[in-house]
């Protein structure tokens, strides 16, 4: 499925894009020359660890944070080195869901007016307009209209991220980035807020890119997976590949954390267990970032980074799977 | 959940349900108007000594047709009152615009961009605040009796020296305030939808920031009169004849043990002033929280500042 796709332009590319910053003096390393692309109408589930540089990503896509290097490509065009001023119309074609309801609405608007107001720094509905455009966008998340006059101290954590919804959507952005929208919300609100988000993504035609710590949200919600591991991304595929036959032993790793909801096969469930923490950002382990952690390390993960590479229809960074030609790393069975 | 609300409504009625804040507005409408209206209201010159009655000591109220008695010199107490409000009430309320204005947009520029921009503005705020008020006068009377005719300093001048001197308190707090703010995940989502950062500013920042502005203009209020009069009481600020209600009260001064009610009307004046000013304050601050609820309005801040109690204005930020 992925082939047919790559013959269009990307409507987001980056290209080994990178970012530093300094802590306490400190350099830390937070992206590590990160590349990958979404395809117009795909979502690509982005996954990993807290800390691993998801948000980062969400952040300098959208230039609130500046890459240290590389470049970001929106439909074909180079936007890393636009001025704040020359951004602000491309603001309008890619919009952010936050991963905190309850802090990216400002206490002191209405729904009203929080949904208005990317309508009037865009230039976009008259008065009359916008005030139709409010009513649809409250209906389009599952809001009544007589919301609009409220303010967010009002709402429940699965409503407030409704209006970030609706609010991201005022402007019809081509492209979506939610950053851990569901992760903040109590479990049973979450698949209300997934199922919303994706019947939009149908509705609207949207791009979106979703960013998760769990394998198991991305799943029900993503066209291709990227796990991401210490600013580094590690694997690359299709939902279905990725979730049949990963490649990456972090991939594999994680995916044994997901217990099935049937008791039989759960109790055959093999864990893979990895010792250790998540490394200091501050000293990375050299070579592959994941060989401390890594029970099929060998001598040359722990001196070359491996670069991602394509298998068929996966991309992986792992030195084990590049020797065994494309082969799974063996942790799980079968 | 509460029956739904326009906005501006919604401000309104939180307001007016605080009593003491819409009784405060009343009568400082009345106290306004009494000074915008002065020379309609009273026939009598406040400069005009009593000839026929003044025998060199103040005329007791309801003397001589003096309703409120005169002062030492046998002027009507109840027109300088009234005519003194122009005065104090003028001096007050353009030294603190000038000294919110200045001090909010220095304050939020700093708070916000942060750097050099903000180590510029908070030196200039340490140099401002070295200068001593009262020295600064001196010099500049000096400086004015010594250029033109005129032995002191005007009107203008007065309101342009409080205000460019008490700036600095409002930057820091507004500085203080935006530093915090604009860490605000809402601020992030402001600027990923293209706000600009005037616009995030005006319409994010500040009204988040706008209860303790408003605590400490309703402050500055209260200073600012009790300044100009400590200024009148040393011969720096307004002159007489002209009344304003820190002379009047200063020149009673003298005549306390005889004629306690040449001092007691003006200072009821500031007092009742001062206090309404602040139960404004109050109100404002609660209507503009939304997550104030009247029911546990806590002991009224108004009371406290009139009273003399020290009020805290960074304790009043709401969480």
């Amino acid at each position: 499925m992925g082939n047919e796709m790559r013959t269009t332009t990307p409507l987001l590319e980056l290209r080994e894009v990178t970012k530093q910053f300094v802590r306490s003096g400190l350099p830390v390393r937070a992206l590590e020359g990160v590349s990958f692309s979404i395809y117009p109408g795909e979502t690509l589930g982005l996954v990993g660890e807290s800390g691993s540089g998801k948000t980062t990503i969400a952040r300098t896509i959208l230039r609130l944070t500046e890459p240290s290097t590389g470049h970001i490509f929106f439909a074909g065009r180079d936007i890393t080195h636009l001025s704040q001023r020359a951004l602000r119309p491309l603001r309008r074609e890619m919009q952010l869901i936050f991963q905190d309801p309850y802090a990216s609405l400002n206490p002191r608007m209405t729904v009203e007016a929080i949904l208005a107001e990317p309508l009037i720094v865009h230039g976009i509905a008259s008065r009359s307009a916008r005030r139709e455009r409010i009513a649809e966008l409250l209906d389009l998340v599952g809001l009544a209209p007589e919301h609009a006059r409220r303010y967010p101290h009002e709402f429940s954590g699965g409503q407030r991220q409704r209006i970030g919804i609706a609010r991201a959507l005022s402007v019809h952005p081509r492209l979506l980035i939610a950053d851990e929208p569901v992760s903040a919300l109590d479990v049973s609100i979450q698949a209300q807020v997934l199922n919303l988000l994706r019947t939009l993504q149908e509705k609207l035609g949207l791009t979106l890119l979703f960013i998760a710590h769990d394998l198991a949200v991305v799943r029900h919600i993503s066209t291709r997976v990227a796990v991401m591991y210490l600013g580094a991304l590690c694997e690359v595929a299709a939902r279905d590949t990725l979730y049949g036959r990963p490649l990456h032993p972090y991939t594999q790793a994680l995916l044994s954390a997901i217990p099935y909801p049937d008791p039989v096969r759960e109790r055959g469930r093999r864990r893979i267990i990895l010792s250790g923490d998540i490394p200091s950002r501050v000293a990375p382990p050299s070579g592959c970032r994941f060989h401390t952690r890594c029970p099929l390390a060998f001598a040359r993960c722990a001196s070359e980074e491996p670069a991602l590479r394509s298998y068929a229809d996966h991309q992986v960074a792992c030195h084990w799977v590049q020797e065994h030609d494309g082969q799974p790393a063996p942790l799980l069975p079968g | 959940m509460s029956a739904v609300v326009a906005p501006t409504r919604h401000l309104l009625q939180r307001f007016l349900s605080h009593r003491l804040a819409v009784l405060s507005v009343v009568l400082l409408f009345c106290i306004v108007s009494i000074a915008i209206f002065a020379p309609w209201l009273t026939k009598i010159d406040p400069n005009a000594i009593d000839q026929l009655h003044w025998n060199g000591y103040p005329l007791a109220p309801g003397v001589a047709g003096h309703l409120l008695g005169t002062d030492e010199s046998g002027r009507d107490l109840l027109a300088r009152l009234m005519y003194g409000a122009r005065v104090s009430l003028t001096v007050a309320l353009g030294a603190v615009a000038m000294q919110i204005v200045i001090g909010t947009a220095l304050g939020a520029v700093a708070g916000y961009y942060g750097g050099w921009v903000d180590y510029v503005i908070m030196r200039s705020v340490d140099v401002v605040l070295s200068i001593p008020l009262l020295p600064l006068l001196l010099v500049l009377t000096a400086i004015v009796a010594d250029t033109s005719n005129k032995a002191a300093l005007s009107f203008g001048t007065i309101i342009l020296i409080i205000g460019l001197l008490s700036w600095p308190s409002v930057t820091r707090l507004v500085r203080a305030d935006f530093l915090s703010l604009r860490e605000k995940e809402y601020i992030e989502a402001a600027r990923a939808i293209g706000c600009s950062d005037a616009r995030i500013i005006i319409r994010h920042l500040l009204p988040n920031a706008i209860a303790p502005i408003i605590v400490q203009a309703t402050l500055a209020v209260a200073d600012v009169i009790i300044t100009e009069s400590t200024l009148s009481f040393l011969g720096f600020g307004i002159q007489p004849p002209t009344a304003s209600w820190g002379n009047m009260l200063a020149n009673a001064e003298a005549n306390m043990p005889i004629a306690p009610w040449a001092a007691i009307f003006p200072g009821l004046c500031i007092f009742v002033t001062v206090l309404a000013v602040s139960y404004v304050g109050d109100g404002l601050r609660d209507a503009f929280d939304p997550h104030f609820n009247p029911e546990n309005r806590p002991q009224s801040r108004g009371a406290r500042a009139a009273f003399g109690r020290k009020v805290e204005p960074s304790a009043e930020v709401p969480t």
